[in-house]
């Protein structure tokens, strides 16, 4: 019970920001008003409510990676990509009952898992640092997406599933939950809705679980200087590969969940426009703040999708600008400095009441 | 088919394949080897330097003169950008990459609006020539002598003037070459500017071979990528030996797997290189060398 207790207590700490009643209170709300949310609208805009709760995980899987333990990656649609083909590759050979589909989603995100464990090991255990690993895990992602877009051929399958070079993998049937008499099946709105909220809340909590424990404590000293880390005693190349690999799980989460919402996944989602797209969600949101990169996702994902309806061809133009003007002005993030200014204001005014 | 054709034929992909890294890599590895900083946008400067040449051989200049054109609007494209930009990050390597990428989408899509989806090429120069069964291109022939060509003026250019010699005392020690005068500013935008050009070189020189497309630049950026990360930081030592050890990979798993496997090839073998290698080919010369 007090091991329990003290995991919980880790919820805040000095990684992450939003600490007292004030924030969880507002957390509270928040989580109200999205489980709540259903009820008042229609299925479709519930369903491109998904769609932008499934990018949220990679922004994280790239807030822990890049954010916390500073080493950036451009890999993670690669991630995105392995483990949104596995899941269609699994799913079309062996359907959906008996529960099947979950099984699928576990098996995707551990082969996207397993890839990052064997390509981190020749990273950082080759001390790949800085800029390196950034052209690295470029490189590999863009090969990733040659490769699978010449699959066009009837010999490029995988069982019964054709692989469909550009074109991508359709038709996998979306998750489904076995349950006595009827299989829940997650379609793309108010079910698999609730399933992606319940998801993200989870890794949101489990995540600033473990960044403010003493790996989290680790990785963030590794991010602030790797000889002292190393002086130590922690064997910094370990701590790094653990990071890469749960920050992969995380991206390869996402793509499961893009593959089963829209029911296709294509070679493009994991080309440089898409790699760029998480790097920008991220970048103005606060990289190194979860609760930063979840809101500056979620605002940034709505406003380029409302570029793209009125503007179209300026969306991504303006999205280059947006990250080139963060970079240069609030290399921090504006969501994670506005929370900043909001934090010291609270304080100046529970010391003034006090 | 005798045994001289088909040793002549590999030369001839090697050729190809060197010319194509070491001219994708070097404005890469320029700009790496000063300042440390990695310029995710360089494919779109190769991308500038290939529209530039195209629209100048439409107006009616010859393919040398717009291919200079090429390069000289890069390059004066890089002085804006290290003004505008990199000049801000110079002590935050991570950014600069993250801050050149959003730069690349700036450019690529804002190519994509103003030029539209395609732009007409240019009709590749001087024919073929026959060996054996095969034709080959005179102007791949071209490309292989001006990569050397690069390097032989690069060479010249750092060890032999001013330029270079302040160039390379600003690399070893900036505060000292500050301290004594020299502008490093004005040393770093005149390398950016350098490196710039170079890529518009590249893209001129390639403008002839390839269809025009925005995202032309994502062609060259993985080999140029590859060529840096194994060559390291220095130009000599690292980009032209490691532009040899990969344009031999390239070329043999191209010849027996096709275009695609030459490119895995490349990246499989930057992945074991690293891990053997780590601060490149030019890092282990100079390590052997103290």
């Amino acid at each position: 019970m007090t091991g329990l207790f003290s995991l919980f207590r880790r919820l805040e700490g000095p990684q992450t920001v939003g600490r007292g009643p004030g924030f969880w209170s507002l957390f509270a709300f928040v989580l109200a008003v999205a489980l709540a949310y259903p009820l008042f609208s229609d299925g479709y805009t519930v369903g491109n409510t998904v769609y932008f709760l499934v990018w949220v995980f990679i922004a994280l899987s790239l807030c822990v990676i890049w954010g916390y333990g500073g080493s950036l990656s451009f890999g993670q649609t690669a991630f995105f990509g392995i483990a949104g083909y596995g899941y269609g590759v699994l799913t079309l050979n062996f359907g959906s009952g008996y529960g099947f589909t979950l099984l699928a989603l576990v098996i995707a995100v551990a082969i996207a898992a397993l890839f990052a464990v064997l390509l981190g090991y020749f990273m950082f255990f080759g001390r790949i640092a800085g800029v390196f690993l950034g052209i690295v895990t470029l490189a590999v992602t863009l090969m990733l997406e040659r490769f699978m877009a010449q699959t066009a051929g009837p010999e490029w399958h995988i069982g019964t599933a054709r692989l469909n070079g550009f074109n991508g993998m359709s038709a996998m049937p979306p998750l489904t939950i076995p349950w006595p008499g009827e299989p829940i099946v997650l379609f793309a709105d108010v079910g698999l809705y609730y399933f992606v909220l319940g998801l993200l809340v989870f890794v949101y909590l489990a995540l600033r679980i473990l960044m403010n424990s003493s790996f989290g404590n680790v990785i963030v000293a590794i991010r602030e200087n790797p000889e002292r880390a190393e002086m130590l005693g922690y064997d910094i190349r370990r701590y790094q590969l653990i990071t890469f690999v749960v920050g992969a799980a995380l991206a390869g989460l996402s793509g499961v969940l893009y593959t089963a919402w829209g029911q296709y996944i294509t070679p493009s989602s994991m080309g440089m426009t898409a790699a760029a797209l998480p790097l920008i969600w991220v970048a103005v949101g606060g990289r190194s703040d979860l609760t930063s990169t979840v809101v500056g996702t979620l605002v940034v994902l709505a406003a380029f999708q409302a570029l793209t309806i009125y503007g179209s061809q300026y969306a991504l133009v303006f999205m280059g600008v947006l990250l080139v003007l963060t970079v240069l002005i609030a290399p921090n993030g504006l969501v994670l400095g506005a929370m900043n200014w909001i934090g010291r204001l609270a304080a100046r005014f529970t010391q003034r009441a006090g | 088919m005798d045994i001289a054709t088909h040793v002549f034929s590999a030369l001839y992909q090697f050729g190809d394949a060197f010319a194509f890294l070491v001219l994708s890599a070097c404005g890469l590895a320029v700009i790496f080897g000063m300042m440390g900083v990695i310029n995710l946008a360089h494919g779109e400067f190769i991308m500038c330097g290939a529209y530039v040449t195209a629209a100048a051989v439409h107006a009616g200049l010859p393919l040398p003169l717009g291919i200079l054109a090429g390069t000289v609007v890069s390059a004066l494209v890089g002085v804006l950008v290290e003004l505008a930009v990199i000049r801000h990050l110079y002590d935050r390597p991570l950014d600069t990459i993250v801050a050149t990428w959003g730069l690349s989408l700036i450019a690529t899509q804002g190519t994509l609006i103003m030029v539209g989806s395609t732009m007409a090429g240019v009709g590749t120069p001087f024919g073929s020539f026959q060996v054996g069964d095969y034709s080959y291109s005179i102007y791949r022939l071209v490309l292989f002598c001006a990569a050397l060509g690069v390097l032989a003026a690069l060479y010249a250019l750092f060890n032999w003037t001013r330029f270079g010699v302040l160039a390379r005392a600003t690399i070893q020690v900036p505060h000292m070459a500050a301290a004594l005068g020299v502008d490093t500013r004005l040393i770093y935008s005149l390398t950016f500017a350098c490196g710039a050009g170079l890529a518009g070189l590249a893209g001129g020189l390639y403008a002839p071979t390839m269809t025009l497309v925005p995202t032309m630049g994502a062609t060259f950026i993985m080999e140029a990528f590859v060529t840096v990360v194994i060559g390291g930081a220095d130009v000599f030592l690292g980009t032209a030996p490691a532009g040899g050890v990969l344009a031999v990979v390239k070329s043999v798993m191209t010849s027996w797997q096709g275009q695609l496997f030459g490119q895995i090839g490349l990246l499989v073998a930057v992945i074991i290189v690293v891990r053997v290698l780590p601060k490149g080919i030019s890092g282990f010369v100079l390590r052997e060398r103290t």
